[in-house]
């Protein structure tokens, strides 16, 4: 999830309507640091929450001002500032082998809080879900230096394999029961912070933006199950989800999704793809490597590669798009708690059992080949990516790329070398063949349901 | 070794302590005709704290599952894990891999950290036939309704030893594995007491052996081993050594070889420490009447230890620091971590900031369990040792 600087104009098509997503993003991003640096002389209450299981619902009903640690530091990175920053931290005893986002986080810290994009505002309160377990151990550092009340909302996850859980069963009642009830304390600290009252219709109406948001961001994840795939999931896609952090529930950002799905739309109707000819369609599992994004992309576009679907979209953007995941707005916080719930095992933690979400998602892109991006610094995506890849490769006859390097850290971004081995991965695709340039077919999925 | 205690009572006790070495050193399973009387399974769970007392209720031995040590050579988690990986997720891959685990009925790890939590995943890809997952022990124990919340988990777990070993496990059963877990925490803290009041008459390798051994045995005989070797240990008259008094941290989850713990043991009395946590989390008795389930669970909430992979707010990491090192009378701390271990590297950092503040010494250690040579770390703690009774003196 990222803003603008990272990306250029789509490589093969042109947008036939004046919305252009990449440009717009790019404003709105702005606007949100802008808004961010002026939190302060606002008086606005600010928050720190992460991407993963967050409860922006009731922080946007309480008008907290949110910022987000992860894509700071993602945005130091894309920025080409990340080094300076995680220089600064490692000097202050943080070890190479911790995630390079808490780094760049720490070492904003000791620049008092000068990003490249502006001069980020302490918050009153921060939020971190048990979802990826790094959330925890970085927000006690902000308990530590800058006392900012910290609230750990601990989300059941997925048990097991084929853990099938459904709205209203037993165990999802079971879990819902428990993430309501951390609902109900954080409203309370949130109405103390703020010193006002909570408003129900307030998280209702703040539901239905996020309810149409996901319903677009929906079907732009399925627009791309066409060949050719309209848009690159890793490059575009990012922009696409930077948009659906910052922006969840608030009506710019179901603007932004409504404007990007029908532009998404007519470029289909036309036929046209994100490269110019499509030759293979890739999965993405993983994280970006945000210092050097683009120029992987680059690896696989001149080969004809396109990233049509990557799971760091659904795990990153909040899960809700891994199943029926809508709010009841009758019921809002009830509503809230089951559909968190849900969204933390379907969409958050399945990422423990990769395998299961892969290779439904490898059928529904229909995708050549999957690239695997391990990440050395986050446990998170990446611990079981090379034990995931083996049993597919068992089972599947889709080959498969394993590369690594990190999210921001430039230390670990080897160009020669993951350059040789994409090169090696696409002559491989050649050899079997590799799919001739593919004719647009008809959308299979659910994409295009009537708002 | 300096003894004045009859010498066939400290042969006993190096008996008693070799087959706790013997214990330690043993990653395998039982087969199913060599498991104790009472038993009809295993449950391996990783680290740091399982309600253990839900497995032997329902007779299925619980194995804590601490790694490879360094004996153990990697042949297939090398290419199913990240080099980034800690060695612990590591070589219990392994063990999984080369069959060593193959015996278990199951295996249950916990939301810890991240890499703890793919292990469940890579269970059920290389194990489907085991009963591989993740017990979802809660990150905020502070709200309402988390101990309704562990309760249902706890049933939740109960419910599937049970269809896993064909019979209900009664609340009966339950109260009885919790008296005899009870009795072996009451064990335990006398075990640490001894560490604190008379550390000269038991190291610290020689009490991490002693609790080890309980990870390989029904606790009922790991009673009787404690009650027989606490009892020579209180008549054991090694004479005191002029060595500082310190605290070990960092031993939560993976292992410190046991050479680790010999070095420090050479130069320091290590008065308490975090080795095994999770076999002593409940820091008081669980209430042995009511609702089993529920007394578990509100255990795990009310009367618990603390350690880096858990956040409590009433309990600050740098709060049970000072308080370890307090009811220790302890003169400074040895801070370690395991190497690739996100919350122990992170944890590490605070606390040295904090007893940088606090004017208390303390040496920063890393390790891997897998690591065979120490030289370069006696180095560093004699001379930690010297400078530390050099400044009491």
């Amino acid at each position: 999830m990222t803003t603008a600087i990272i990306e250029a104009a789509p490589a093969g098509a042109v947008a036939a309507t004046t919305f252009d997503p990449r440009v717009e993003g790019q404003r709105l991003i702005k606007d949100w640091y802008a808004g961010l640096v002026d939190a302060p002389r606002r008086g606005q209450h600010v928050a720190n929450v992460f991407v993963m299981g967050n409860a922006v619902e009731i922080l946007r009903s309480f008008d907290f001002q949110l910022v987000f640690p992860e894509i700071n530091s993602l945005q130091s990175g894309v920025r080409k500032a990340s080094a300076e920053y995680i220089r600064l931290s490692e000097d202050y005893g943080m070890s190479p082998d911790v995630c390079s986002y808490v780094k760049a986080d720490v070492g904003l810290m000791l620049k008092e809080n000068e990003h490249p994009a502006g001069r980020i505002p302490k918050a009153h309160l921060a939020i971190a879900s048990n979802m990826c377990s790094t959330f925890i151990k970085w927000a006690e550092i902000w308990e530590r230096w800058l006392k900012v009340p910290t609230f750990v909302l601990d989300l059941p996850g997925q048990r097991a394999s084929n853990w099938h859980v459904r709205p209203g069963d037993a165990q999802h009642a079971a879990d819902s029961r428990w993430v309501e009830a951390q609902f109900r304390d954080l409203i309370e600290k949130c109405e103390k912070i703020t010193g006002k009252r909570f408003d129900m219709d307030r998280l209702a109406e703040v539901e239905d933006r996020v309810n149409r948001m996901v319903f677009h961001w929906n079907n732009v994840m399925a627009l791309n199950r066409m060949c050719p795939a309209p848009y690159n999931a890793m490059l575009d896609g990012l922009t696409y989800i930077g948009i659906m952090n910052v922006y969840r529930g608030a009506p710019e950002g179901v603007e932004f999704m409504r404007k990007l799905e029908e532009q998404l739309k007519s470029q289909v109707a036309r036929g046209e793809g994100r490269v110019a000819e499509e030759r293979f369609r890739l999965l993405f599992s993983g994280t970006p490597c945000y210092v050097s994004m683009r120029r992987l992309v680059e690896l696989f576009e001149t080969w004809g590669g396109v990233f049509a679907y990557s799971d760091y979209l659904t795990f990153a953007a909040g899960g809700m798009d891994a199943g029926e995941l809508v709010y009841d707005t009758s019921r809002p916080l009830e509503s809230l708690a089951e559909v968190t719930a849900l969204a933390a095992q379907r969409g958050l933690s399945n990422q423990f059992f990769a395998h299961e979400r892969l290779e439904k998602q490898i059928r529904d892109y229909a995708v050549d080949g999957i690239v695997f991006h391990g990440i050395k610094s986050c446990r998170f995506v990446s611990s079981g990516m090379a034990d995931t890849r083996d049993y597919l490769n068992k089972r599947l006859a889709v080959p498969s790329l394993y590369i690594e390097s990190d999210l921001i850290d430039p230390r670990y971004w080897s160009d020669a070398q993951i350059k040789n081995r994409v090169d090696a991965f696409f002559e491989a695709l050649n050899q079997r063949g590799g799919p001739a340039p593919r004719a647009a077919k008809t959308i299979t999925s659910d994409a295009g349901r009537a708002s | 070794m300096l003894t004045r205690v009859a010498p066939e009572k400290e042969a006993e006790l190096q008996e008693l302590l070799e087959r706790c070495h013997a214990a330690a050193r043993d990653n395998t399973v039982p087969a199913k005709e060599a498991l104790p009387e009472g038993f009809t399974g295993t449950i391996g769970h990783f680290p740091v704290y399982f309600p253990e007392e839900i497995a032997h209720a329902g007779g299925l031995l619980p194995l804590n599952i601490l790694g490879g040590g360094n004996k153990l050579e990697l042949k297939h988690a090398d290419a199913r894990m990240g080099s980034f990986v800690c060695s612990i997720c590591r070589s219990t891959t392994e063990l999984g891999l080369n069959g060593t685990l193959q015996g278990l009925t199951g295996f249950v790890t916990h939301p810890i950290c991240d890499a703890a939590k793919h292990l469940a995943g890579i269970w059920s890809r290389n194990l489907p036939e085991q009963l591989a997952q993740i017990l979802y022990l809660p990150q905020n124990v502070n709200s309402q309704g988390v101990t309704r919340y562990i309760a249902a988990e706890y049933q939740r777990l109960r419910a599937d030893l049970e269809r896993k070993v064909g019979h209900p496990i009664t609340d009966e059963a339950l109260r009885t594995s919790i008296r005899i877990y009870n009795e072996n925490r009451r064990l335990l803290r006398e075990l640490y007491r001894i560490r604190r009041d008379e550390p000269w008459k038991v190291s610290c390798t020689e009490s991490y052996l002693m609790m080890r051994a309980g990870t390989r045995m029904p606790r009922e005989e790991h009673n009787l081993l404690l009650d027989r070797t606490l009892d020579l240990i209180r008549h054991r008259a090694l004479p005191s050594q002029d060595k500082p008094r310190v605290v070990f941290l960092g031993g939560f989850c993976e292992q410190p070889p046991l050479e680790m713990l010999e070095t420090i043991d050479d130069a320091c009395f290590v008065v308490d420490d975090d080795l095994l946590i999770g076999l002593r989390w409940m820091t008081s008795d669980v209430p042995e009447s009511g609702d089993p389930i529920w007394a578990l669970a509100e255990s795990f909430v009310e009367r618990s230890a603390a350690s880096p992979v858990q956040h409590d707010e009433r309990k600050t990491k740098e709060g049970y620091l000072m308080e370890m090192l307090r009811s220790s009378k302890a003169d400074a701390a040895i801070l370690t971590a395991a190497k690739f271990c996100e919350p122990g590297l992170d944890e590490q950092v605070a606390w040295s900031k904090h007893l940088d503040q606090a004017g208390i010494q303390y040496l920063v250690l890393e390790f891997e369990e897998k690591m065979t040579s120490f030289e370069q770390m006696a180095m560093q703690v004699e001379t930690f040792a010297e400078s530390l009774l050099f400044a009491l003196a």
